[in-house]
């Protein structure tokens, strides 16, 4: 399972939508939003019957009152300025319908907004262009850049950002929370159908904002905990440039460094280790562990020239055995 | 109002002879660059303005074309996310928010209240270089390294974006003194200008429009000014005000944001509902039903608007309790305009409706803000909004509301007043196929982004999944058309400049008082301020169309 979705991680292939059985909605994977897409369904009959009746009105007008030529002088017929009884209703009417929404709409929000207690809890964190999810595994916190949960059971996301605004958007969940450097934000869901739907960043967050996809995988009744379990046995056994390698594609490093020897947002990993590159600051510095250590740790304080501070710090969420198998793994990269 | 436009024409002061109006009165580049006159300052907000309507829109057709294939087509990743960043803010600080109040309401404002000018017409002038000033800026970003922040500015990606931010800000912070100015300038006009007799309830709805928007003009714009001068003092000295980086808080900039900029929707439409509310009484020949609640109601608006900013931000962080507030606020706003919707079909009930090219774009507008209203309400019901925000479905109900509704209402102002300002007619045919060919463009560019956004397309995305990008052609082949549309339009208004039949005074019949002057008016507009007797839109059988000319005058 876990090479197969290593597999998938590594390709740069797109999520894909599900087939959906609506014209308007992506296929509805959630609990809510089952409690707001009828809501949706009742506003679009009602947009499509009040906009058709004042289409109809206004070309029954045209048609039927249409002046012969300016020639003939024409005026109005006399008909009343006002009317009473007319206005209420169209003021009152439509105040009702409103109202109603209102209340819908309010109660599908608070729904959306209020994780039940028994939630199950992930992180997801955001950087500039990668989401990336923690889980719990028993020796400390594995670390993928997919989402994946059980069928059936409430999930909170704690949302956070390293660096600009982001919002995790899963359409199928119909819902949607920023990512707010300096701050937590939350959302909860609980998926309904087993399967793979698209992950959208859709708060503008600069140049690769429409890459930073990811997809959340919804496991079958009991399969989680055996993905998990795996999961977890797997990225402990790694080690050295294998551990590297593993890192480099869930960590979110593949999404501005490359390692065939075409340079992206940073610099590409290919004949790195040992290499003089010239500094920002006008120096040039040999890439030795060292430096490697730094840039992982504190990115800004070594910019190589060309290209952007761009990176967020990875203090603290590198273990010392993670940073020596990235470094192995670069040493591999000639 | 209908009895005294009889004897107008007769009256109009001869100083220079019979040919003399204010296009001809003075001659040479001073006479224009230095020129107090509104109906001049007008024409060059005019000019200007459609100059950048026309960049705003070839910025468009760039984004277009990129999103015809999910992949690259013509320009790289940033370069799109600079497109679209500039298209919104030429096409909201230079095109939507000047349009109608600064170039039209220019030259129509002081001709409706039967004055000679504005109340401040150095002011006047002063607000139009501040808009050249304030473009100069918005261009220095432009071909230095434009702002890729998107129009909404949003920290702390534009306190950290290496592209040239500061420019294009600074050049909507005095854009936003030019929209103050023009404002002010509107608010005091229409307290103090006014002619006798003409008592707010005999205001045309173009005049309550305009005043109702001045006020938000001047109440709310000041907010941006602060904001966006915080943002570049964050930016050059580092003071944390919105980067959690500095101890600043990003959702405050939002805040500080959406205070100015929904009320700025407003600015945006309400002028447009002016224009509607004229043409529609005159093309039906038949008073507006409804009128004082329109006013009133044009007030209403734009009180409200500014308890409604909240909305913008429903997935930002904000709190639940805030949140349900704005939405409770926001369904409020959504009656007045429906009703507004309701008046003008129903004036045209048992009228006598003349299917010239304004009333074209009347009914354009009637078609499209119907379509953009209702997609509004979808948007603050708030369960349903935390999904459709930030998608396509956003960008089409605000494109369909300020594309669709502000600019439809802009062409069917400057179609119905383009005879009184240049004194030339243009070919009603050519008008009327512009008209159609834009309506078809609007609706085959935007209804296909409502699709896209309740399937889940994210707005400002470069790259798009492919199982998207059948609706996205359909919108580029109608974005294409709108282009189309508009250049056609532009072709017709150049050539009636040029070769255009003398327009007669009065050539719609209307019974306010700018078509009681010459086309195009006298430099001094009217010789003594014209009484009024009756209300904007009485008096439609007190005229008659005389072949001759091809216009209205007084039934003898």
């Amino acid at each position: 399972m876990t090479l197969s979705l290593l597999a998938l991680l590594a390709d740069p292939k797109l999520p894909k939508l599900a087939p959906s059985d609506s014209f308007w909605l992506p296929v509805d994977a959630s609990v809510t939003s089952r409690n707001i897409d009828w809501v949706g369904d009742f506003m679009i009959w009602c947009s499509v019957l009040t906009a058709l009746r004042i289409f109809v009105a206004i070309f029954h007008f045209i048609t039927k009152y249409r002046a012969k030529s300016r020639a003939a002088n024409e005026i109005a017929e006399k008909s009343a300025e006002h009317n009473t009884a007319l206005e209420i209703t169209w003021s009152v009417l439509p105040l009702f319908v409103v109202i109603a929404l209102f209340v819908w709409g309010f109660k599908g929000f608070m729904d959306l907004r209020t994780p039940p207690k028994d939630s199950m809890e992930l992180h997801a964190n955001a950087q500039k262009w990668k989401w990336t999810f923690d889980y719990k595994c028993p020796s400390g916190t594995l670390t993928d850049d997919t989402l994946h949960v059980p069928i059936d059971r409430p999930v909170r996301m704690l949302i956070s950002s390293v660096d600009v605004l982001h919002a995790l958007y899963i359409p199928s969940f119909r819902t949607k929370m920023d990512a707010v450097p300096g701050r937590y934000t939350d959302m909860w869901f609980q998926a309904t159908r087993a399967g793979d739907y698209p992950i959208f960043c859709a708060e503008y967050c600069g140049t690769s904002h429409s890459d930073m996809l990811s997809h959340v995988i919804v496991h079958p009744a009991g399969d989680y905990e055996k993905w998990l379990n795996k999961a977890c046995v797997d990225a402990d056994s790694k080690v050295g440039p294998e551990r590297g390698k593993d890192l480099f594609d869930r960590q979110g490093c593949s999404t501005c460094h490359t390692v065939d020897g075409t340079p992206k947002i940073g610099p590409t990993w290919k004949g790195l280790f040992g290499k003089m590159e010239m500094m920002t600051d006008g120096k040039p510095y040999k890439v030795d562990e060292n430096y490697l250590r730094e840039s992982m740790m504190d990115p800004t304080a070594k910019v190589v020239q060309g290209f952007a501070p761009a990176m967020p710090p990875y203090k603290g969420k590198l273990s010392d055995k993670d940073i020596d198998g990235l470094i192995e793994y670069i040493k591999t990269l000639k | 109002m209908a009895s005294p436009s009889t004897t107008a024409d007769a009256a109009i002061p001869q100083t220079k002879g019979a040919d003399d109006n204010y296009l001809t009165h003075d001659k040479g580049f001073a006479s224009w660059a230095f020129t107090l006159d509104h109906k001049r300052i007008g024409v060059m907000y005019l000019a200007s303005v459609l100059t950048a309507f026309a960049l705003g829109g070839v910025f468009a057709l760039i984004i277009r074309t990129e999103l015809w294939t999910p992949g690259k087509t013509i320009i790289e990743h940033d370069t799109y996310n600079q497109m679209f960043t500039l298209h919104g803010a030429v096409m909201v600080f230079l095109v939507i928010i000047p349009g109608i109040p600064a170039a039209l309401g220019n030259i129509i404002l002081p001709l409706q209240l039967g004055a000679k000018d504005v109340a401040f017409p150095k002011l006047n002038l002063a607000s139009y270089y501040l808009w050249l000033l304030g473009c100069g800026c918005m261009l220095t970003s432009l071909v230095t390294n434009a702002a890729d922040t998107g129009w909404t500015f949003y920290a702390p990606y534009s306190t950290t974006t290496q592209t040239n931010v500061i420019p294009a800000a600074f050049g909507a912070f005095i854009l936003g003194f030019s929209s103050i100015f023009t404002g002010l300038n509107f608010i005091v006009t229409i307290h103090k200008l006014r002619p006798p007799g003409m008592t707010f309830f005999r205001m045309p709805l173009f005049v309550w429009a305009l005043y109702s928007t001045a006020l938000i003009q001047v109440l709310a714009t000041p907010v941006i000014g602060i904001t966006l001068l915080m943002l570049i003092v964050e930016r050059v000295f580092g003071l944390g005000i919105f980067d959690p980086a500095l101890g600043g808080d990003p959702v405050l900039f939002q805040h500080f944001f959406w205070f100015y900029s929904h009320p700025a929707v407003y600015i945006m439409i309400v002028p447009a509902f002016g224009v509607i509310s004229e043409i529609i009484p005159v093309f039906s020949r038949k008073r507006l039903f409804g009128y004082q609640f329109i006013a009133i109601s044009s007030l209403a608006i734009a009180f409200l608007g500014f308890l409604v900013w909240g909305h913008h931000m429903f997935t930002s962080g904000q709190s639940v309790l805030a949140g349900t507030i704005f939405s409770a606020i926001t369904f409020l706003i959504a009656i007045p305009t429906a009703i507004k919707i309701f008046n003008w079909v129903t004036t045209m009930y048992k009228g006598r409706i003349h299917l010239d090219t304004p009333m074209l774009y009347a009914l354009a507008f009637l078609w499209v803000f119907t379509i953009g209203g209702l997609t509004g309400v979808f948007l603050a019901v708030m369960g349903v909004d935390i999904h459709l925000h930030d998608t396509y479905f956003v960008v089409a109900h605000f494109h369909y509301v300020m594309m669709g509704g502000a600019i439809t209402g802009f062409l069917g102002g400057l179609h119905y007043w383009f005879p009184k300002a240049f004194g030339k007619m243009y070919n009603e045919r050519t008008g009327r196929i512009g008209a159609l060919i834009v309506f078809v463009g609007l609706n085959l560019t935007f209804f296909p982004q409502f699709i896209l956004g309740s399937r889940g397309m994210p707005r400002r995305y470069y790259n798009y999944l492919p199982e998207f990008q059948g609706l996205h052609q359909l919108s580029t082949i109608g974005a294409f058309t709108l282009g189309l549309g508009f250049l056609l339009t532009a072709v017709s208004l150049g050539r009636a400049l040029k070769n255009g039949r003398k327009a007669p005074n009065n050539p719609w019949g209307g019974v306010t008082l700018e078509w009681t002057t010459v086309s195009p008016p006298p430099y001094y507009n009217f010789q003594t301020p014209p009484p009024v007797t009756a209300g904007p839109y009485d008096g439609y059988e007190n005229l008659v169309y005389d072949e001759k000319i091809g216009g209205y005058i007084a039934k003898a």
